[in-house]
């Protein structure tokens, strides 16, 4: 492959090298991510990112990130921020797009745009309670991804396969998760 | 009683075993085969009826056998598979010890003691050829299966008259699960097949049995240590193949069109509900990309071929991913009356008292060389070539395996 020509701005090098030295220290592999919310008013929170644990220690961001959440107007809220499930797409978008980027470089594949449109379908008779056969959450998820790359269509078609097969919030929306909520 | 004692001793009568038998009399290296049941075991007691190889009769090939019958192109029933490698071991007046299981085998005496249930044998050298299909792999969510619903697994199914009427959930998309889907479905039963990653191939291409396609372009004999992801090649799934008559393919969308519903993945079971895996369309989207890229690799290889009695490339329909999957089915309900097990096999090392086996139950080893001095496998999923765990893989490997141990032996 001609990694030395192709840049993507992915280290995959420090990457592999990663994945080779996590083989003798498999504790080193489990990771914890957090997130810290405080309730504003109304439908309004801030959530808070800066610390998460890994590779066998606490780990921190360069600095705290904070993001706020709301619900539109039609909601009757004050819309100061998107709603928690377009937190979704936003993860969705940018996991799914991280590993095209990881995978081009890998494969030596010269990325020059990438795009995601993301819509997920939701009937809010769920959230409002309206039908109970009406789940809450979103009853599909469609991304439409635009790629100009130095790749054929099929070269394209692998990259996106294997970027959802390698992808963290793909899996977690896809696949049940065990949810504990407790009271502190 | 003293010990009996042995050059080499092979566990194991199936293909493999009888293969590495045959080369260790060429080489002249006196060994006994030890075998649990009779010559060709589990081909007679753990496999289903309508079972036939996936292979093609003209590459049913063994060292100093080849096939001789009047259907080349055929794949072989159980009952003649039975018949193909009993007769082998016939033909090579193999030193087979049928009804011996072996119970232990430790480092010790300048090589191995081997304990049987009839007797204990030491050896300089062991080849283990006890299959890669001892147990059936059902995954830990088994458990919560509600009692009301009939299980099964890929070693104890024989038909469809063993399930209860009614819905069956068939899990995994292997070679296995294929096969089992469509024949219970077959039986006027309602099929949902839940599938994974998969490997997809057509049964014939450009007129040609896919098989002959993978040797003749060197796919199937490419070797273990060529391979990039050698982890990965090895736990591969077994192909979407099965052998008929009539020569067709079983992919998920002949299943289908069969009326069998695909799911996705099944992620777990709670409340007795099973949920499957909301990423259906990218594992068949990985499986068809997978299969185009073959195809390419064999257009490629035809093209620098002269003469080549072969048919127009072909491209084959994109798996037709139902618009939505069902993401949860009920399992207490009814409409589910059994779950068959097609989730893979896995060999049994038990009896293998030597530090040779890794925290997933899989021989560490280098191309059928055991890290354990003397110690070897046969018959493993890409053991030494692409091709080692079907019956022609075995000949290659087993003069590979054989040479090394001679040498060894010094």
């Amino acid at each position: 492959m001609a990694l030395s020509t192709v840049n993507n701005g992915v280290n995959v090098q420090a990457l592999l090298d990663a994945r080779e030295a996590l083989k003798g220290a498999p504790g080193a592999t489990k990771f914890t991510w957090k997130a810290s919310s405080q309730w504003k008013n109304g439908t309004h929170s801030t959530t808070t990112i800066q610390k998460f644990h890994g590779l066998g220690q606490e780990q921190s961001h360069k600095k705290a990130f904070a993001f706020d959440a709301d619900h539109p107007e039609i909601f009757a809220a004050e819309d100061k921020s998107i709603t928690p499930v377009e937190f979704l797409l936003v993860g969705l978008a940018s996991c799914l797009t991280a590993g095209i980027a990881a995978v081009a470089q890998n494969r030596g594949i010269q990325l020059r745009s990438v795009e995601a449109d993301v819509e997920g379908t939701m009937d809010i008779q769920g959230i409002l309670g309206m039908d109970a056969d009406v789940r809450n959450g979103y009853d599909g998820i469609k991304v439409t991804f635009k790629i100009d790359a130095d790749a054929s269509r099929q070269d394209i078609e692998a990259l996106v396969a294997q970027s959802q097969k390698r992808s963290a919030v793909y899996d977690a929306i896809t696949n049940p998760t065990n949810v504990t909520v407790e009271i502190a | 009683m003293a010990a009996d004692r042995a050059t080499a001793v092979i566990i194991g009568a199936g293909h493999a075993g009888l293969a590495t038998s045959r080369c260790l009399t060429d080489a002249a290296i006196d060994h006994v085969v030890l075998e649990r049941g009779e010559v060709a075991n589990s081909w007679r007691r753990e496999r289903w009826d309508s079972l036939r190889l996936l292979t093609p009769n003209w590459q049913s090939r063994l060292p100093g056998c080849r096939y001789d019958g009047a259907d080349p192109d055929g794949y072989m029933s159980m009952p003649e598979v039975i018949a193909f490698i009993s007769g082998y071991a016939r033909t090579l007046a193999a030193p087979v010890r049928t009804q011996t299981e072996v119970t232990s085998v430790r480092a010790g005496g300048g090589g191995y003691h081997v304990v049987t249930s009839t007797g204990e044998i030491d050896c300089r050298v062991l080849v283990i050829a006890s299959g890669a299909c001892n147990a059936a792999t059902v995954p830990a969510v088994a458990a919560a299966v509600p009692s009301s619903v009939f299980r099964v697994n890929a070693l104890e199914y024989k038909n469809a008259a063993q399930l209860p009427d009614g819905g069956v959930l068939v899990v995994g998309a292997s070679a296995t699960g294929v096969q089992l889907a469509d024949e219970i479905r077959r039986s006027g039963r309602h099929v949902t097949l839940s599938v994974g990653e998969h490997v997809r191939l057509p049964r014939t291409y450009r007129g040609r049995d896919i098989l002959w396609w993978m040797e003749s372009s060197g796919v199937w004999n490419q070797r273990y240590d060529e391979i990039d992801d050698l982890v990965r090649a090895r736990s591969l799934p077994s192909p979407q193949l099965v052998g008929t008559p009539e020569r067709v393919t079983l992919d998920l969308n002949a299943l289908m069109a069969a009326g069998v519903e695909i799911v996705g993945r099944l992620s777990t079971i709670r409340d007795g509900q099973a949920l499957f895996s909301g990423g259906l369309r990218n594992v068949c989207a990985l499986a068809d990309l997978k299969m185009r890229r073959l195809l390419d690799t064999f257009d490629a290889w035809a093209a620098t071929q002269q003469g080549l009695d072969v048919g127009a490339p072909e491209r084959f329909e994109d798996t037709r991913v139902p618009e939505t999957s069902r993401l949860r089915l009920e399992l207490a309900g009814g409409e589910i009356r059994s779950i068959v097990w097609a989730t893979g096999f896995r060999p049994d090392y038990s009896w293998l008292h030597v530090p040779v086996v890794d925290a997933k139950g899989r021989l560490r080893h280098d191309g059928g060389v055991v890290e354990a001095p003397g110690l070897y496998a046969m018959g493993l999923p890409v053991l030494r070539r692409r091709k080692s765990s079907f019956i022609n893989g075995a000949e290659e490997d087993a003069r590979d395996i054989v040479a090394h141990l001679a040498a060894y032996l010094g």
